[in-house]
């Protein structure tokens, strides 16, 4: 590996992580490149989501390391002792996160969701995060939901502020965890809209979802896990019309 | 002369308590409050057994009556060669055990808050501490607003027992007024009407917590059975 190359945006190395026992990710390894969308997909149960959660160390592995852009994440430079809260915290401010069930902050208006962690993380003024809250939300199209609270909004909109929200942070990377999977059918469009948008900007992104059309067109590569493994990964022509394993074609054969 | 007209000579002295009343009420309300948030935080997020013992302390602070608690302070320290005055002793036991009660409402309400916000500002780059004042706390407040405030006015009250540890507070210059001229009946009720207005007030904040809570979608109304 030339070492003088740009080092990926996310590199997760061997990384495997058990919940009581039971291994839920098996010596799993991804890289990232700065401007790739990268899917995640496989079986409900297959480890996924908490492949994704380990990224931003949400989750803690129990063995492996993970790096963003370059500098590893959870554990100090010694390799050993865990990051202090306010450097992990600092990490996590570049690697952007969307939800499932949305997470939005009930008690904040919709531009205070966008605007509460670039002004109270990153110390930006606050006219300038509303500024740019303001753009982002139009951008997304919810701008005229600027002041309204997560209560009053549908689940579409709801990810469209937790989109918002992340971007604000201007990320190395954005972390998608099933942010379609709670929300109606004919909601779903909306929120892929918006994500097919920025991965057309060249925004880095790991998706996790169960959207097969988004993951074909979208996608730059995809990883497909089964059982805590990694058991393809491939361009997204390959993978959909050529899969190279039994396990994969079956997990196909059901959104034929 | 009618006992109200040597109730209205005495004034001074009533108001004088309840100033005493207000200010014991306020700084301890203030302090407690603080206090129980720190605590929570420790439970919550605590490493090792701090968390835990720090859990038993409150359960322990909460079961023990105001009144003995005070005269342990105040009485019984002493033989153990730990003496404060009236007034810190009087603080010490407001604050410390309303903080244990406020304490517990958080703990209470932070467990009904969905692990999805906590996530949230963390991917977000919060620090425990900056996620806990920022979204957490904020909500506590406003989901609990009711509990809070009748623990607020359970704390008002509980000044009054501190005239047996000789602080001067609204309940003690009542009850010096009557017992000079024995006018227990007027004395009393006047320091009744004094904490009653308190207590009005009291219900008004926390009535503007709760409309503040309501335009969020958090208030309690919402959450009432509709027929």
């Amino acid at each position: 590996m030339d070492t003088n190359a740009i080092p990926f945006a996310v590199e997760v190395r061997n990384v495997s992580k058990s919940f009581a026992g039971i291994e839920v990710l098996r010596d799993v390894s991804l890289n990232v490149a700065h401007g790739q969308t990268v899917s995640v997909l496989g079986p409900s149960g297959s480890g996924k989501s908490t492949l994704l959660r380990c990224i931003n160390w949400l989750e803690e592995p129990d063995r492996g390391e993970i790096f963003i852009a370059g500098v590893r994440i959870g554990v100090r430079a010694d390799g050993k002792t865990h990051m202090a809260d306010r450097d992990l915290a600092q990490m996590r401010a570049r690697i952007g996160m969307v939800f499932q069930s949305f997470n939005l902050w009930p008690h904040l208006s919709v531009v205070e969701n966008v605007t509460e962690a670039p002004i109270h993380v990153l110390g930006i003024a606050k006219d300038e995060a509303v500024d740019r809250a303001e753009k982002l939300l139009e951008k997304v199209g919810i701008g005229e939901k600027r002041n309204a609270y997560p209560y009053m909004l549908s689940g579409g909109q709801k990810q469209r502020v937790g989109i918002a929200r992340a971007l604000a942070m201007n990320p190395e990377v954005i972390l998608f965890d099933e942010p379609t999977s709670a929300l109606d059918p004919e909601l779903v469009g909306e929120v892929l809209a918006v994500m097919r948008a920025l991965a057309e900007e060249g925004m880095t992104m790991v998706v996790v979802s169960h959207e097969m059309d988004f993951a074909r067109s979208v996608s730059d590569e995809i990883v497909f896990i089964d059982q805590g493994s990694v058991v393809e990964r491939q361009s997204p022509e390959d993978f959909f019309d050529r899969p190279q394993t039994a396990r994969a074609r079956q997990f196909l054969s059901r959104y034929a | 002369m009618t006992k109200w007209d040597i109730l209205w000579n005495h004034r001074e002295m009533i108001l004088e308590g309840f100033k005493n009343t207000l200010i014991l009420f306020i700084v301890s309300a203030v302090a407690a409050f603080l206090l129980s948030s720190l605590i929570v935080l420790t439970i919550r997020t605590g490493r090792g057994p701090f968390g835990r013992v720090i859990r038993i302390v409150v359960d322990g602070m909460r079961m023990l009556p105001f009144l003995i608690y005070a005269y342990i302070l105040y009485y019984g320290l002493p033989s153990l060669g730990i003496r404060f005055d009236a007034w810190t002793a009087g603080f010490i036991a407001l604050i410390t055990y309303h903080a244990a009660y406020f304490a517990e409402i958080l703990r209470g309400t932070w467990a009904t808050l969905s692990t999805g916000q906590a996530e949230a500002a963390r991917a977000h780059g919060f620090t425990t501490f900056k996620m806990y004042r920022r979204i957490i706390l904020p909500q506590l407040v406003l989901r609990a607003a009711p509990v809070l405030g009748n623990q607020l006015i359970i704390c008002l009250k509980d000044t009054a027992f501190l005239s047996i540890i000789t602080v001067r507070e609204l309940t003690a210059a009542a009850s010096a007024v009557q017992s000079q001229y024995f006018i227990p009946f007027e004395a009393f009720i006047v320091a009744i009407g004094l904490y009653w207005v308190t207590s009005m007030s009291i219900e008004a904040l926390v009535a503007r917590v709760g409309f503040v809570a309501e335009s969020k979608g958090l208030g309690y109304k919402r959450d009432t059975v509709r027929r």
